[in-house]
């Protein structure tokens, strides 16, 4: 087991390596390739009408006239251990981790998306736990009630959650909840620590919103599930022994069942950690998923490849805790 | 002293789209403590329906029950859901034919069975964890002390199938039903378990209700023998009868086309033809009769259009559902057990349009 723990850790870094290396040809390279210059991509970093020398100024600090694997190289070094930038008078530090400095406001990245990514672990957090509990609770009941009113009704929500997009369930939610009825008025982001009640307040319809589409997929999957295993041997013996049927169905079904449910869910979460566009863009969340539209729209490449190394970090995290819980769930599976 | 299980006219039916499934119609059987009943049939004949409406584990699903389970006096098929699975683990249990997939894969044997034990004894989990270990023991699993912490993949077949049997006497039964339980295994662990099964029997004086396929199985084991066919009893009688001298034709069928080691080589094996009858439909008259080599022997259609009643013909407590007279009887197997199939008896009709179930 730690062993297995070891080597993912070492394949995790490989893996964040190899997806800084493609991110950074993509945007550093392939420019270069169609003909862009370095005095170019330093004209980014100054405002409107700059003069030639503050454009080479920049280029000389940032080292962007540098051969480009040099430029790899100190991005790199600056994630791990941070770098310092040069050129004689003018001497900065950006310290570790860093992920360069923002087109946009000449500010280091890393900063920004730690204010961000609280938002957004709020958010999936939250909704997370919401559709985890509502999704499989109802598709349990659906799948012990096969065929009722209850069943066809929730697969029929269910199937509608699945396919109404988030930017509509908001939007509607928002119209209802928060201008009409003001159950839950003005909604905007408020940090944890400043004010614990209104955060949570505000975050319900987002969470609500999100959890709606989650929720929806999880049923139907736990049904599917459900259903399955319901009908395997062992939840015949299960019964032969005398368990009392609250026993079976919790105990021997939904034990089985949630095994591919924990999979699903940590790369779910895992994906939503990297930034929940849509639903923080319907609420107007300052989150992660926010500063990649920013950035994205302001062709700011410092922060996106920053947005996508986090993102990749997530996603790649979350798929290894979900092979450790893997093992753990299913004693089948040895490393 | 009345008998352990008292089975009176069970019927177990069940509705579907297509029509209404007679998996059991009408069968009845008494079993004394300490002795062994044998269930034989195709399958589809309504051997598992059977061992699973005993068990009561058709209650919340469709099937339709009605007839007579007697377990010590109490009618299980009229008693209240919760009273049939109190005695289900203790007072019957039950091993299932394919011990891996029985077994639950996400816990330890020794918890599968430590929970069949906790649910009807008020004891620590130390001492349920003990009465595992000791059970593991006595079925024959070596250093039952480290295995019981082990999962079901980590044994082999037969040791799962020992842990089944394990987790069926954690309550002491008093009725154990064994449906196929040597089916998904080696033929040299088959013997073991066989074996077991019966030095078990002899230790704890259970009653045992062996349901298989497989005649050797229930040659070995059982001092009675049901043999089912179409949802009904076609045989019923001792071991002694059955295997010496069988008055049904479809028990003829089935130990003709069983190889036996006391005869020579050059005897050909007999395949009982066509195929079992459809449940939905199930034939006229005689179920067997689309199949049976002697319908001219009875004459006048009789085999079509009456149900042969089961009675008993030369001896007593041996049964048949047939409509040849006993003498009819005696001469054909006779002449079947020397190897001769009369010319007088018409093929039978191979094919058999109507009986297929749709797929």
């Amino acid at each position: 087991m730690i062993y297995f723990i070891i080597r993912r850790l070492i394949l995790t870094v490989f893996l964040l390596l190899l997806v800084s290396a493609i991110t950074f040809a993509i945007f550093f390279l392939v420019p270069r390739l169609a003909g862009q210059t370095s005095y170019q991509l330093a004209a980014q970093y100054v405002g409107r009408n700059p003069t030639p020398s503050a454009i080479k100024a920049v280029e000389v600090k940032l080292g962007l006239d540098s051969p480009l694997y040099l430029q790899y190289g100190r991005f790199i070094k600056g994630i791990v251990a941070g770098v310092h930038y040069n050129n004689g008078p003018d001497v900065s530090y950006c310290p570790f981790p860093c992920f360069g400095y923002s087109f946009r406001n000449q500010q280091p990245v890393w900063p920004q998306l730690i204010s961000d990514a609280p938002v957004t672990l709020s958010l999936a957090i939250g909704g997370a736990v919401l559709w985890l509990i509502g999704g499989v609770s109802i598709g349990v009941l659906s799948a012990l009630r096969r065929g009722s009113f209850f069943d066809r009704f929730s697969m029929g929500i269910a199937l509608a959650g699945v396919s109404l997009p988030v930017f509509f369930t908001g939007l509607i939610s928002l119209e209802l909840f928060s201008y009409k009825w003001a159950l839950f008025p003005n909604v905007h982001y408020v940090g944890i620590t400043s004010n614990p009640l209104l955060w949570a307040r505000n975050l319900v319809l987002p969470w609500i919103t999100l959890a709606f589409l989650y929720a929806a997929l999880y049923a139907r999957l736990t049904r599917a599930g459900m259903l399955e295993t319901m009908g395997e041997d062992y939840i015949r013996t299960a019964r032969a022994k005398g368990l009392p049927e609250r026993k079976v169905i919790i105990k021997h079904g939904l034990r089985a069942a949630l095994t591919p449910i924990v999979t699903i869910f940590g790369l779910d979460l895992g994906l939503l950690l990297g930034g929940a566009i849509l639903t923080e863009t319907t609420f107007s969340f300052p989150g992660l998923g926010q500063f990649t539209i920013l950035a994205i729209q302001n062709q700011d490449l410092p922060e996106i490849q920053g947005v996508v190394m986090i993102a990749a970090l997530f996603i790649v995290v979350a798929n290894m805790v979900v092979d450790i819980l893997y093992a753990i769930v299913d004693p089948r599976v040895r490393f | 002293m009345a008998p352990l299980l008292e089975v009176d006219d069970l019927r177990i039916h069940f509705r579907t789209d297509d029509g209404v499934v007679k998996s059991v119609d009408g069968i009845s059987f008494d079993l004394e403590r300490g002795r062994t009943l044998g269930i034989v049939g195709e399958s589809g004949s309504g051997k598992s329906v059977t061992s699973l409406g005993i068990m009561g584990l058709h209650q919340g699903t469709k099937a339709q029950i009605s007839g007579h389970i007697r377990l010590d006096g109490e009618d299980l098929v009229a008693a209240a859901p919760t009273r049939v699975r109190e005695l289900r683990g203790s007072k019957m249990a039950m091993i299932f034919q394919d011990p891996l997939s029985a077994l639950h894969p996400y816990y330890t044997v020794g918890n599968q069975i430590i929970e069949a034990y906790r649910i009807h004894n008020k004891v620590t989990k130390q001492a349920a964890r003990q009465h595992a270990i000791d059970l593991l023991g006595r079925v024959g699993i070596p250093t039952p002390q480290t295995r019981v912490d082990d999962y079901p993949h980590q044994f082999s077949g037969g040791m799962r199938q020992r842990a089944m049997i394990a987790m069926a006497l954690s309550c002491d039964p008093e009725l154990l039903i064994a449906d196929e339980p040597t089916t998904a295994l080696d033929v040299t662990v088959q013997a073991q378990i066989l074996d077991l099964i019966s030095d078990l029997q002899s230790e704890l004086g259970s009653a045992v209700i062996i349901i298989t396929h497989d005649l050797g199985v229930v040659a070995e084991l059982s001092d009675d023998i049901l043999v089912m066919y179409a949802g009904r009893v076609a045989e019923y009688g001792s071991a002694a009868d059955i295997f010496g001298r069988p008055d049904h034709p479809y028990t003829w069928g089935l130990l003709s086309s069983m190889p036996r080691l006391d005869e020579a080589k050059t005897t050909r094996l007999v395949p009982i033809p066509g195929t079992p009858p459809s449940l939905i439909r199930v034939p006229s008259g005689c179920p067997f009769h689309p199949r049976c080599r002697y319908t001219e022997l009875v004459g006048g259609g009789r085999c079509e259009t009456e149900v042969p009643p089961l009675r008993e013909a030369v001896t007593a407590g041996h049964a048949a559902a047939c409509h040849l007279t006993a003498e009819q009887r005696t001469r054909q197997w006779a002449d079947l057990a020397a190897g001769r199939i009369p010319d007088d008896v018409k093929a039978p009709r191979a094919e058999e349009p109507e009986a297929r179930e749709p797929v």
